[in-house]
């Protein structure tokens, strides 16, 4: 498995092969075609590419190479018009969209650009909400939602309204909220594109640290920097990929933290 | 999510603006208590005049001339001139289960005294009338049998004629003047008040010798009903066969044939009775219930505002893997929660306005079980009915474009 050192790794110990070998997301010549009246927007042109266990994935293009599209497609937002998607080798054509609501419970977490929590309801039920969908007893959604909110470490503002609480902190709670029914795969959209540089590199030292735990975790961004905390990159362009490439030297978000100025409060 | 949680959720969503649900409420709130109300008021109605009917002696038998279907007591009377005076000779002498008989017609007329009158119903019948009817006097007496064949211009009047023409004045022996002739009242008849049953006031009346009408007054031979008592309240039901067979014999009406007459005994009369007043408060309640329509269509408008209000929100959850019935059930959990709410509230509020009217207006109110299980049914009914579309439409929304609405 990874070393995880402090330090830089180099890319003889970063091949494929020290991710536990088998694909978790695996896409076959997938199109996606939009039909907008008079026009059709193929927002995907045949993407073929496989993601395994224990992966950090950065995804990155410029606005309309199908990013977004690839990764609502990812996370059973959405269906391929022509292609396969196996998710844990299940091919999601196959599947109904109770089925699929079901994959978005349980297998797959979302965390989004604008966090969207639930105004008016506090950091524990907004971590809460995805148990209730799943069907779980009280105790055991409750006890749930704390260690989720444990792990990112917002243990003292359970009972916060998102109003109360900064930028870093709701992105916080989205996360407990993504990984509250223990997902396989992290899906995040641009996770620190509303928080300042040293909050962005907070929520990047969290992903860093769940996916040492061997979480599969596949990140949109725009920013080289924050591409640079993953330790794959995937660049599409027009519908495709561009180019895929291990990343040589990983930032690693704790050392990096070191080295910036703290917020004054 | 368990029906708990997703009350909880629907709670908490609508406690989240107050002041929105309230008013949202209001039209079943108002809707419901209108028709508890008005259910109260005609069922009030109909038990009073069904107590009435029932005091009226429970061996009591009417036949009217024509045949009326059902409903209302006034359709079809006096539509056939068959009826006449020795049939009723006839129904005391060979009816076994018959004790009494009066036959009767009336027509209207104005009464003068002095320089005052008054226009009234003027029945023409004979002494066992008031027998039957029992109904005692506060001066005088009735007129005879003897009034009766000699056509003597005689008068029995009512309290309510008696006030508006006499005042403290004692009226028996005075000379009334009715169509052109004079009468001498002989007698004032006790109030009765207003009776339900007939939706008139019985004291409004003027009640004289039946010869001395057909005679003098309407010039009719024939008569519009005959009022009996049977022996006992077991026998009612033989005396009204007997009558029915001796009609139908006397009027020659073959088998098959329909008859030109109908007879009636208490029950069936109290029946009729019933009808009419169950008619009457099925419109009322059911003019009370369009408001309870506007109150659905209030709560489907506001639903739809809520779930375009929270687009976003539908979307987050969508997201994170609600299904569509998810959703659905959210929605329409909070669109059953108000009607309900509103139609506890308005049954509350239907309660306390029957109880105010039946204090200060003096009509007689009842409010049933029935009345209030059944509006909070439909309370329901129209909580589900009205909030269908809305949490449709939030079902079958599309998680990506709904987590992109502004």
């Amino acid at each position: 498995m990874n070393p995880s050192g402090p330090n830089a790794l180099s890319s003889q110990e970063t091949s494929p092969a020290s991710a536990t070998g088998h694909a978790v997301i695996a896409v076959e010549d997938v199109h996606k075609t939009y039909d907008l009246g008079e026009t059709k927007v193929h927002a995907l042109r045949g993407v073929t590419l496989s993601i395994r266990r224990g992966e950090f994935v950065a995804i990155m293009g410029a606005s309309g190479s199908g990013k977004s599209t690839f990764m609502n497609i990812i996370g059973c937002l959405d269906k391929p018009s022509s292609g396969r998607y196996l998710l844990e080798d299940t091919d999601v054509a196959q599947l109904d969209k109770k089925q699929l609501a079901g994959i978005r419970n349980r297998k797959i977490g979302f965390v989004f650009q604008g966090f969207n929590l639930l105004a008016r309801t506090s950091a524990l039920e907004n971590t809460e909400l995805p148990t209730l969908y799943a069907r779980i007893d009280r105790a055991e959604r409750h006890q749930r939602a704390v260690d989720a909110l444990n792990m990112v470490g917002l243990s003292e503002r359970m009972d916060h309204f998102p109003s109360q609480l900064s930028g870093g902190q709701q992105q916080r709670v989205a996360i407990a909220r993504a990984l509250v029914n223990r997902p396989s795969i992290l899906l995040a959209d641009e996770p620190t594109g509303n928080l300042d540089s040293r909050t962005s590199v907070e929520v990047m030292e969290i992903f860093q640290n769940l996916n040492n735990k061997g979480l599969t975790i596949i990140l949109v961004t725009h920013e080289h920097d924050i591409a640079q905390f993953a330790k794959r990159n995937i660049i599409f362009r027009d519908g495709k990929v561009r180019r895929d490439e291990l990343i040589t030297t990983q930032s690693i978000a704790s050392e990096v933290l070191k080295t910036m100025p703290t917020v004054e409060e | 999510m368990d029906l708990l949680s997703t009350m909880r959720t629907a709670l908490r969503a609508l406690a989240r603006n107050k002041m929105r649900s309230i008013l949202t409420m209001l039209g079943m709130v108002i809707g419901v208590g209108a028709v508890i109300a008005m259910l109260g008021i005609g069922q009030g109605a109909d038990q009073t005049m069904q107590k009435q009917i029932a005091n009226l002696g429970s061996n009591m038998l009417f036949v009217t001339s024509g045949s009326m279907n059902l409903g209302g007591l006034r359709l079809g009377w006096g539509a056939t001139k068959t009826l006449v005076r020795d049939d009723v000779t006839a129904m005391v002498k060979e009816c076994h289960a018959v004790a009494a008989a009066a036959p009767g017609t009336q027509t209207t007329a104005q009464v003068v005294y002095g320089n005052d009158n008054w226009g009234t119903r003027v029945t023409g019948t004979t002494p066992e009338y008031f027998e039957i009817r029992t109904w005692p006097f506060q001066s005088g007496a009735s007129f005879t049998e003897d009034d009766v064949t000699t056509a003597a211009n005689v008068a029995v009047i009512g309290d309510t004629v008696r006030k508006n023409l006499f005042a403290a004045t004692d009226p028996v022996g005075k000379t009334v003047r009715i169509g052109n002739l004079p009468f001498m009242v002989v007698g004032v008849l006790e109030a009765k008040g207003q009776s339900p049953a007939m939706s008139e006031d019985q004291d409004d009346t003027i009640i004289m010798p039946l010869t001395t009408l057909q005679k003098k007054i309407t010039g009719q031979t024939w008569l519009r009903w005959v009022m009996l008592s049977a022996k006992s309240q077991s026998a009612s039901y033989a005396a009204k066969q007997q009558i029915e067979a001796l009609l139908r014999d006397r009027h020659r009406i073959r088998e098959g044939q329909p008859d030109d007459f109908s007879v009636r005994n208490l029950a069936e009369f109290a029946q009729a009775a019933s009808e009419t007043s169950s008619v009457m408060t099925l419109l009322l309640g059911s003019i009370a219930g369009i408001s309870l329509l506007v109150g659905g269509v209030m709560i489907m408008n506001i639903m739809l505002v809520s779930v375009t209000e929270r687009t976003r929100e539908i979307g987050i959850r969508l997201a994170i893997g609600a299904t569509e019935s998810d959703v659905q059930h959210q929605f329409l959990t909070e669109a059953v929660v108000i009607s309900l709410l509103g139609g506890a509230l308005g049954i509350l509020i239907g309660l306390v306005a029957s109880f105010v009217i039946s204090t200060t207006v003096g009509w007689p109110i009842l409010v049933s079980p029935m009345a209030i299980a059944g509006s909070a049914a439909v309370s329901m009914a129209v909580g589900i009915f009205f909030g269908y579309y809305p949490a449709q439409k939030a079902a079958q929304l599309d998680p990506i474009d709904a987590l992109r609405y502004e």
